[in-house]
């Protein structure tokens, strides 16, 4: 399995049956297809919708129904159309039970960047300030690295997306919960070493005696 | 009775210089001929309030390739690249506004609010130059109400009195717009005659609607 498929497994399992999800563009969008089957998610739509169900099959796109990143989506039994205010006030308003999103740089206050690089790249920052702070759950899947940089640091470089908002960053390397004293190492892929993993975070890890192992990435 | 007017004498209506909020997200889906005709008419130095910049090439897209734009005021451009380019020349001034920030804005216009205090921003550089406010010893920023000129909204069914009624992910910022500024013009899929909408079906009601324009489809 490669790594993101990786990742975007491990983040499903930290989802509840009954759970309102926002899943970001890209490697997030992959989480939905590790949800278990008999769970029942509903997954919102930054631009308007609840109950946004998969992709929409060649031919039968419909061009007024696209999810957050202008790709063609379905909406399941039971879901629902909003206007961009409501939309804003589920997300804002604290009833997202969390949101899985990607980072440039996250540190260990929990801070967290992810929506330009001065200079270079500035798409703006979407609904990303909002949902982050506004679900109960932010969870950060990423690749740990990013071209041997570390992203996951003392103390974020770039302009921030959001304050001490990020509760967990799941990587291919492990799962790491942002706490009061700094970053816990709960899981780590057994592929790598406690030292790979410290080796590839700019934050010095706090590291468990009851340090679990992720499921191998075969 | 609202008046169905042509697109050329809608855009007649707007000049040079106008603020305009335009509703879609990600081109779904902008009042697509209203911009091809300001897009043809020239129409310069806009104020463009919107979501995002689309696509180069679709919607209000081409208004930025176009160099129509002297400020855009969005939440996300990076799926158009020459706002990118315009806006790091120094051409087109850009203000990036969290999205659901830019919806209260725009909101609060609409409903003779003098703003909105939102916990969204703070500690970032959306913070800089605004005041923060603490209620019950929470802090919140200040975010401003933003009215426009014109607003052209999308509307799927919409009848002759101007009740819209919008379908599926295309209501967007559309209800929003059609209540913050003077002069509002939808562009319908579809005109229907007054009483042919269930009054529970709409979404946006015809008193807020000044012209209406026919037929995306």
């Amino acid at each position: 399995m490669d790594d993101k498929n990786y990742i975007a497994k491990r983040v499903a399992q930290e989802l509840n049956d009954g759970d309102v999800v926002n899943l970001g563009i890209g490697l997030p969008t992959l989480v939905a297809n590790y949800i278990p089957q008999e769970y029942e998610i509903t997954l919102q739509s930054e631009n308007g919708f609840l109950g946004m169900g998969p992709a929409a099959e060649e031919g039968k796109e419909d061009p007024c129904l696209v999810n957050a990143g202008g790709m063609h989506v379905t909406i399941n039994p039971g879901g629902v159309f909003f206007d961009s205010a409501d939309s804003f006030l589920i997300i804002r308003g604290g009833h997202v039970d969390a949101t899985v999103l990607g980072a440039l740089e996250v540190d260990e206050k929990g801070n967290l960047a992810n929506w330009m690089i001065p200079g270079k790249m500035v798409p703006g920052m979407g609904g990303a300030m909002d949902l982050v702070t506004g679900a109960k759950k932010v969870i950060v899947a990423m690749n740990h690295t990013a071209r041997g940089n570390h992203k996951i640091l003392k103390e974020c470089t770039l302009p921030l997306t959001a304050v001490n908002a990020v509760d967990l960053i799941v990587t291919e390397m492990g799962v790491m919960e942002v706490t009061d004293k700094g970053i816990l190492l709960t899981e780590i892929n057994p592929k790598y070493s406690v030292e790979d993993v410290q080796n590839a975070t700019g934050a010095t890890l706090i590291v468990p005696e009851d340090l679990k192992e992720m499921e191998p990435q075969d | 009775m609202k008046k169905v007017v042509s697109i050329k004498e809608a855009v007649d209506m707007i000049e040079d210089g106008m603020s305009i909020m335009i509703g879609g997200f990600l081109g779904c889906k902008n009042p697509f001929k209203l911009v091809d005709a300001l897009v043809e008419k020239g129409v310069k130095d806009i104020t463009l309030i919107a979501n995002d910049s689309s696509f180069p090439d679709v919607g209000i897209g081409k208004l930025i390739v176009n160099k129509q734009v002297k400020k855009l005021i969005a939440s996300h451009v990076g799926t158009n690249k020459e706002t990118g380019r315009q806006m790091n020349s120094g051409e087109m001034e850009v203000e990036l506004v969290p999205q659901g920030t830019l919806a209260e804005r725009i909101r609060a216009a609409g409903a003779g609010l003098g703003g909105v205090l939102t916990p969204t921003g703070l500690g970032t550089i959306v913070a800089e130059g605004k005041d923060i406010i603490e209620v019950d010893g929470k802090e919140y920023l200040l975010e401003k109400p933003l009215k426009a000129d014109v607003a052209l909204i999308v509307g799927a069914r919409v009848d002759k009195k101007g009740n819209v009624r919008y379908t599926k992910a295309t209501r967007n910022f559309n209800p929003l717009m059609a209540t913050a500024a003077d002069l509002v013009i939808v562009e319908a899929d579809e005109i229907v005659e007054v009483g042919d909408l269930d009054p529970d079906d709409v979404m946006t009601p015809g008193i807020f609607v000044d012209y209406i324009v026919g037929g995306s489809e």
